[in-house]
This record gives C-alpha cells, sequence and structure tokens, in this order.
C-alpha cells in the first residue's frame, strides 16, 4: 500500500506503518477486528476509498489508511488486518496488536461479525484492555437476522461500558450512528470501567505489578494489560516495549523485584508461563460466553443449511475437484464468449481510425516517417492491445471477484490444502496462487496470511506459475487462432475454454510441482500449523463488483499497459526502419536471438516481444503482430483469422502456437512482481530465484516439446 | 466407560466437547484464540476431497483443521 516514509506524525514500531496526519488537530481511528468480519467494507464506505474487498479471511493483509469527515473533524481511519486475539502468532496479527498499543489510536472501532459474536468478543475484551476509548460494531446484522440471531446492543453497551452500534456495512445509513460515537470517544479520557476478572492467583500477581507499573509508566499503556503482558513473557511484544517505554525498563530493580515476587506466586499456586497463558485464553473465552448470554437470542441453531448444502456439492470428496474444474472452466468460457464480440468491434472500429489518420496525415503532408512513428507505431501497438487485450480482462476481473465476494476461495484452499500438505506447504497458498489469477502482485502480497516464513516464501517464489489476468487473453488469442477453429459457433467456444482451462492446469500442476522441489532442496521443513477460517457464503455486490473491478482494476491495468505499449511501439517501428547494413535493427535483433529461440520453438521477435514485455505482459502479442507487420506484410486487421494469416507467413506452425503457449504461462514474471516480490522477501537472491524458476522452467519446456516433435518428426 | 477420544474420531454430524488440548506453543495460542477451550461444544461438519482437513462448527463459525492437528484435540462424547 502506497505508505510513504515522509511522515509527519506517529509512527507504530516496526510494522511500517505510518500516520499521515495534515494537523494536530486529526484523530486516528483504528479499525480492528476478526478477519472477514467487513473492516474493509466499513473502511471503503466511510473513506469513499476502493480498498479491495473479498469474502475470505486475511485479505487486508498491509495496513490501509483513509480520511473522513465527522463533526467538522478530519479523521484518520486505519484498516488493520484481522485478528483473532492480540497475543500475535503471526505477521499481520503483530502488525494489527503493535498499532493498537504502541500507534496510540485517538479511537478503536471494533468491529464483530454478528453471527458469531461470541467469539468475536474475545478480541474486544482484549482491545479494551488496552484502551478505554473503545467502540463496538455489530457488523453483518442483516445476515445475522436472516438466521434468526438478534443481538441486544443495548444490553452489551450496558454491560461493557462503552457504545455497541449495530450496522450493516453494505448500507451506508448505518454507519453514522458509528462514526459520531467514535467521534465523542475520541474525547473521552475516564478508565475503562469493565474489567475481565481472572483467576485470583493471577490477579493477585497483578496486584503486585500494577502499583510500580502504574508509578513507572504514569498508566501508558494501560498498567493492567502491561502487567499481565508481563508475566506472560511474550518475547516479541517484549521486545516492542523496550522500544516504546526505553531499554532500561525492565532493568529497574524495583520492577525486577515485583515481577519475580509476582511470578513466583504464580508458580506457588502451580501456573507456569504456558499454564498462564492458558488461564488467560480460557477466562477471555469464559468471559464472552458469559456475555452472550443474554446479549444474543437466537432462535435457531447457528449454522446454515445451505451454506452446509453447498459446501457439501463443492467440497465433497466426489465432486469437489470436478467443482473446481467446471467453475473454472465455466468462468473461461464466459470470458471468451464475452469479450469476443467487444473484440472483434473494438478492432474495426480503431483500426478504421487508423486508416483516417494515414488520410489526414497525407493531406497534412506530414513526413513519411512521421506518420510511420505515430501511425503505424505507436497507434497501432496501442489499438491491438485495447482490442485484443482489454475485452478479456474486462470480463474476467470482474467474474473472477464476484467469485471472491461469494466465499468460494477458502473452500478453493480447503480442498487444495491436502495436496499442498504432502509438498510440505501450507493449503492457504491456494488462496495466493487464485489471486494470482487477477494479478501475481496481489498473488505475492497476499502470501503474508501465511504464517510460517518457510511455507510463504514457498507461496511467494512459486505465484507467477499460474497465469495473471493480463496473460489470459494471449493464452486466448493463440488458442482460439490455432486451435479452437474459426468458426464462431459455441463448440469453438467451449473448445477454446476447454483448452485454456488444460493450460491452467498444466500451470497449477507446475505450482505443485516446483514447490514440491523447493521444499525438498532449498527450502526444507515440516509443514507448520493450519486453521482456516470457512466463512458464511455471502451474496455478492454484483453492481459494486462490475463498477469496481472495470474502473479502479481494469482500466488501471489497461493505462499501464498503454503506458508500456507506446515506446515499445516507438521502439519496434524504430528497429524495423532504422537499418545497418542492408539488414535492419529489428532483423539483426531477431537472428541474434534466433538460435536460442529455434532450439524452444519459436523465433527471435517472439523473445523481443517476450522482453519489451517485462513491465506489462498485455502487450507481448500486440508487440509481436507489429514487428511482423513492419516486415512489410499487409493484412486486414482485426479478426482471427486475419491474425493467423499473418503469423503463418511469418512461419509459424502448430508448434510454434504450443510453444508460445508454454512460455506465456511460464517466463519472467512482471516487473511489478519482482518489486513486489522483492518488497515482501526483502532478499535479491530470492527475487531472482522468483523469476529464474518460471523462466527456466518455460525454456525447459519449450524445448522439451519442440525437440520431441522434432524427433517424432510430427511436421510432414 | 467411555474411552478417550480426539476430535480427528469424530464423524461428519457428530458433537462432542473438547475435554482438552494436548499440543503446547503456537497452535495450542491459535485454536484457544477460535474458542476451543475445554467444555466447547464442536461439531464435524465435513472432510475435504481428500480426507483432510476436516471442518469443525466452533462457536458458530467453520474453522477447518488437519487431521495432524485434531488428533491432539481430546474429546468427551454425549
Amino acid at each position: 500500500m502506497g505508505l510513504t516514509s515522509h511522515s509527519t506524525g506517529t509512527k507504530a514500531l516496526d510494522s511500517g506503518l505510518v500516520i499521515q496526519r495534515q494537523n494536530a488537530e486529526d484523530k486516528v481511528i483504528a479499525l480492528a477486528g476478526n478477519p472477514n468480519v467487513g473492516k474493509s467494507t466499513i473502511f471503503n464506505s466511510l473513506t469513499g476509498m476502493k480498498q479491495h474487498t473479498g469474502n475470505w479471511p486475511g485479505k487486508t493483509v498491509a495496513n490501509a489508511q483513509g480520511r473522513y469527515t465527522c463533526e467538522g473533524r478530519t479523521c484518520i481511519l486505519v484498516d488493520l488486518p484481522g485478528t483473532y486475539s492480540l497475543m500475535a502468532h503471526s505477521a499481520e496479527e503483530e502488525i494489527a496488536r503493535n498499532f493498537l498499543c504502541f500507534g496510540k489510536p485517538d479511537a478503536i472501532a471494533v468491529v464483530c461479525d454478528a453471527s458469531c459474536l461470541e467469539r468475536n468478543l474475545n478480541l474486544v475484551l482484549q482491545t479494551m484492555e488496552i484502551s478505554s476509548r473503545v467502540v463496538v460494531c455489530v457488523n453483518l446484522t442483516d445476515e445475522a437476522e436472516k438466521k434468526g440471531i438478534r443481538i441486544q446492543t443495548e444490553l452489551l453497551s450496558q454491560k461493557l461500558g462503552v457504545p455497541v452500534i449495530p450496522t450493516v456495512a453494505r448500507n451506508k445509513k448505518s454507519l453514522p450512528a458509528l462514526t459520531h460515537a467514535l467521534c465523542r470517544m475520541t474525547q473521552r479520557t475516564e478508565p475503562s470501567v469493565y474489567h475481565v476478572r481472572y483467576p485470583e492467583p493471577v490477579e493477585k500477581a497483578l496486584s503486585i505489578l500494577i502499583p510500580v507499573l502504574q508509578e513507572k509508566t504514569g498508566g501508558q499503556p494501560d498498567s493492567r494489560w502491561l502487567a499481565l503482558r508481563l508475566l506472560d513473557a511474550d518475547d516479541s511484544l517484549l521486545g516492542e516495549m523496550r522500544h516504546g517505554l526505553g531499554d532500561d525498563f525492565l532493568e529497574d530493580k524495583n520492577m525486577k523485584d515485583a515481577l519475580k515476587q509476582a511470578s513466583d506466586l504464580l508458580l506457588k499456586s502451580g501456573i507456569d508461563t504456558e499454564a498462564f497463558r492458558d488461564l488467560i485464553t480460557a477466562s477471555l473465552v469464559a468471559e464472552a460466553e458469559k456475555l452472550c448470554q443474554d446479549v444474543v437470542l437466537m432462535e435457531r441453531p447457528v449454522y446454515q443449511f445451505r451454506d452446509w448444502k453447498l459446501d457439501h456439492l463443492l467440497t465433497s470428496r466426489l465432486f469437489g475437484y470436478p467443482a473446481m474444474i467446471l467453475l473454472l472452466a465455466f468462468l473461461l468460457w464466459l470470458t471468451i464468449t464475452g469479450a469476443n464480440y467487444p473484440s472483434q468491434a473494438l478492432a474495426a472500429l480503431l483500426f478504421r481510425f487508423q486508416d483516417l489518420l494515414t488520410a489526414l496525415s497525407g493531406r497534412l503532408h506530414a513526413p513519411e516517417w512521421l506518420h510511420g512513428m505515430l501511425v503505424l507505431g505507436i497507434y497501432r501497438v496501442v489499438a491491438w492491445v485495447v482490442s485484443v487485450m482489454l475485452p478479456p480482462m474486462a470480463v474476467f476481473f470482474p467474474l473472477f471477484t464476484l467469485l471472491e465476494d461469494m466465499g468460494y476461495l477458502p473452500r478453493l484452499a480447503y480442498n487444495l490444502d491436502k495436496p499442498f500438505q504432502c509438498c510440505h506447504a501450507c493449503g492457504k497458498q491456494a488462496l495466493c496462487m487464485a489471486m494470482g489469477f487477477g494479478c501475481n502482485a496481489a498473488g505475492v502480497t497476499g502470501c503474508r496470511i501465511i504464517d510460517s516464513d518457510r511455507e510463504r516464501l514457498l507461496a511467494i517464489l512459486t505465484n507467477s506459475f499460474v497465469p495473471c489476468n493480463g496473460r489470459f487473453p494471449t493464452l486466448i488469442a493463440l488458442i482460439a487462432i490455432f486451435f479452437a477453429g474459426m468458426s464462431k459457433g459455441l463448440w469453438s467456444s467451449f473448445l477454446c475454454a476447454l483448452l485454456l482451462t488444460l493450460m491452467i492446469l498444466l500451470g497449477i500442476g507446475m505450482t505443485f510441482a516446483v514447490t514440491w522441489l523447493l521444499s525438498v532442496t532449498l527450502l526444507k521443513g515440516m509443514p507448520s500449523a493450519f486453521t482456516l477460517e470457512l466463512p458464511p457464503y455471502r451474496r455478492p455486490q454484483v453492481g459494486s463488483v462490475i463498477v469496481r473491478s472495470i474502473f479502479d482494476r481494469t482500466l488501471f491495468v489497461l493505462g499501464r499497459a498503454v503506458a508500456v505499449a507506446i515506446p515499445a511501439g516507438l521502439l519496434i517501428w524504430i528497429m524495423a526502419n532504422v537499418t545497418a547494413g542492408g539488414t535492419s535493427l529489428l532483423e539483426l535483433c531477431a537472428s541474434f536471438l534466433d538460435p536460442l529461440a529455434g532450439l524452444m520453438g519459436l523465433d527471435g521477435v517472439i523473445l523481443i516481444a517476450f522482453l519489451l514485455g517485462f513491465p506489462a505482459n498485455e502487450i507481448v502479442m500486440p508487440v509481436i503482430f507489429m514487428a511482423y507487420l513492419s516486415q512489410g506484410t499487409l493484412m486486414e486487421p482485426g479478426s482471427f483469422a486475419a491474425m493467423k494469416t499473418l503469423l503463418l507467413s511469418h512461419g509459424w506452425t502448430w508448434m510454434t502456437a504450443v510453444s508460445m503457449l508454454l512460455f506465456s504461462l511460464f517466463h519472467w514474471p512482471c516487473s511489478t512482481t519482482l518489486l513486489t516480490i522483492h518488497k515482501e522477501t526483502k532478499s535479491l537472491k530470492w527475487t531472482a530465484l522468483a523469476a529464474l524458476l518460471p523462466t527456466a522452467a518455460g525454456i525447459l519446456l519449450c524445448m522439451l516439446f519442440t525437440g520431441a516433435c522434432r524427433i517424432f518428426a510430427l511436421i510432414g | 466407560m467411555e474411552q478417550s477420544r480426539n476430535l480427528s474420531q469424530l464423524h461428519p454430524g457428530q458433537r462432542a466437547r473438547v475435554a482438552r488440548i494436548d499440543t503446547a506453543g503456537a497452535m495450542r495460542r491459535r485454536l484457544m484464540d477460535l474458542g476451543l477451550t475445554p467444555h466447547t461444544e464442536v461439531m464435524c461438519l465435513g472432510h475435504s476431497p481428500l480426507g483432510d482437513p476436516s471442518a469443525y462448527l466452533i462457536r458458530g463459525a467453520v474453522i477447518a483443521i488437519r487431521a495432524k492437528d485434531s488428533q491432539n484435540i481430546m474429546i468427551e462424547t454425549e
């Protein structure tokens, strides 16, 4: 997330989270909560921002911040990653905890899922131990009501002594109550009135520590909470505390004595550190249970039979995997069919406009080189990018987002955990892989949901083995041109979707193979602990998903592709038209790459196109067309038939197409993805490996395929 | 007398209460944070296509746990 270092305000220790206050009056509001309770939806509604939302736990892995005004005051809202607890286990949970403890937010909204309030209250109770400025937001009340669950928010508010606001995040009308409560909360100075009572020995130990801490820190952070954490001996938090409170904090003699006395007292009652942690967690859970007994009214059992039936089908032994593949194939078929018509219409329109431009430049007596550069170079490549690449992206991305919104992705992780487990990896890697279909860079960032460093690295390194949205159109075009026939019938679109599905399954297969290979060589280790929440299925917000994914995502990606296509088109045109010793630069470069390309069943121009496509994969096909056209061939642009004629005239066979498919699937990740990998791993070595692995796989597969074909002399 | 059983032996549709968690460290913390404390009612909802992991209803939420981990969660059936 574009958090920059030139900050002006508080910095949450070690988390890299920097709050950008515009003036000292601005209030910082933290948005905390369990994973997948709708924090990001609330964040978007309040700030008008477009933080990516989806129905799976752990989707917000980086902190996002935005602004809104309430009662004339600017509030900076910080969307924290979801956590079950503040006794952190994973990197993202640590980020949330550190911000709540040391980021000194002016108020904290703890968002809860009304359907499982009891578990969510655990986090509320822990947050209230840190800060008195807490507002509880009971979200998704509409969903809960459908399940026959009613929350008596007034009663809960009385019990806890903080405001409890029911909301339906998807309905903006329910949010002003929340913002007003938060605004009032920022003024609160009195301490919390509600405390969880722990078993007697713990309370005694606390009463030894609290006065000493109070004297030492003045109650910042809360002494009772700090005492609990000291007894808990949580190393990562102790490190943070030294940061926040000074190195000598724990070296102080009074402090040491008190801590020793308190620990001894616990030990005398048979409570060691492990038992202490159990006691604390169990007390919190029991307290939440007690609170809910009166507050939550349940008309019938919680678990939804509709969900159960769907899960029974989508994760069953017999249908789980076929359903997965069918769903994928259906998604691809919709993409192919949906993109076909707009693609042809756009091509016709754009290339007619090219003729107009040519005519215009003739009338203006523009020099030939200028016309060539601007129209035949830049305009033509951009027109290809828009007409061939845009439509499939504009259809696939919203479809994929709908699937994500519905909550299918966690089921994918659930289904695929076992195979990943066999590769000594984590099932959540399937979630990252699925995100990779949208964008590999997003997939790499998403890997933060994986707790173990080793397993996260496995997921990051193998993410580019599945094709992203920017590579789908290339695959579709190639399959449509060479394998699925030219007829516009239903059959050819089915065939095309089927072949594309096979290509993607190959990508998934390679992901498993490489993950396994890495886990027995460079990244040895055993699979770690794994728990995964399967959230209820939700009706997707169709309208907003379509608008959001087209405007925020597709147009953004298209903009990037066009920005890359312009210089690339210019470069190709220049290379094709500047000659040295009778041959053009393009031919020289191509013939330099030809030997390697030949072994792979490709040609030099194709490799040049892949190299130029490093910043954006979307431009690979357009650059190839452009380069061939600039070598003097004329074509009627737009249709797949014309593309086929062009490619055939440059020596393509179905084998070239297969090699090209393989290489599109497996080659270096785009520059954005590599930058993201570097950001995530902070290591050049791993980044290089992430580029090397798919490239080596691609070259190897292409060579094997081409070699095999030549041996069997499949071509005449 | 009921033999000591663990969570992984629970069949889909069956319910039980947690007796104790026989694992330490991070996994124990995580399970407890999810509300899996002694006496909590758990229901097995189903298995994934390859039989592992399995899904459990824990305090209103559906949580997938691997057999390797659920073997360490001792239960008492009613």
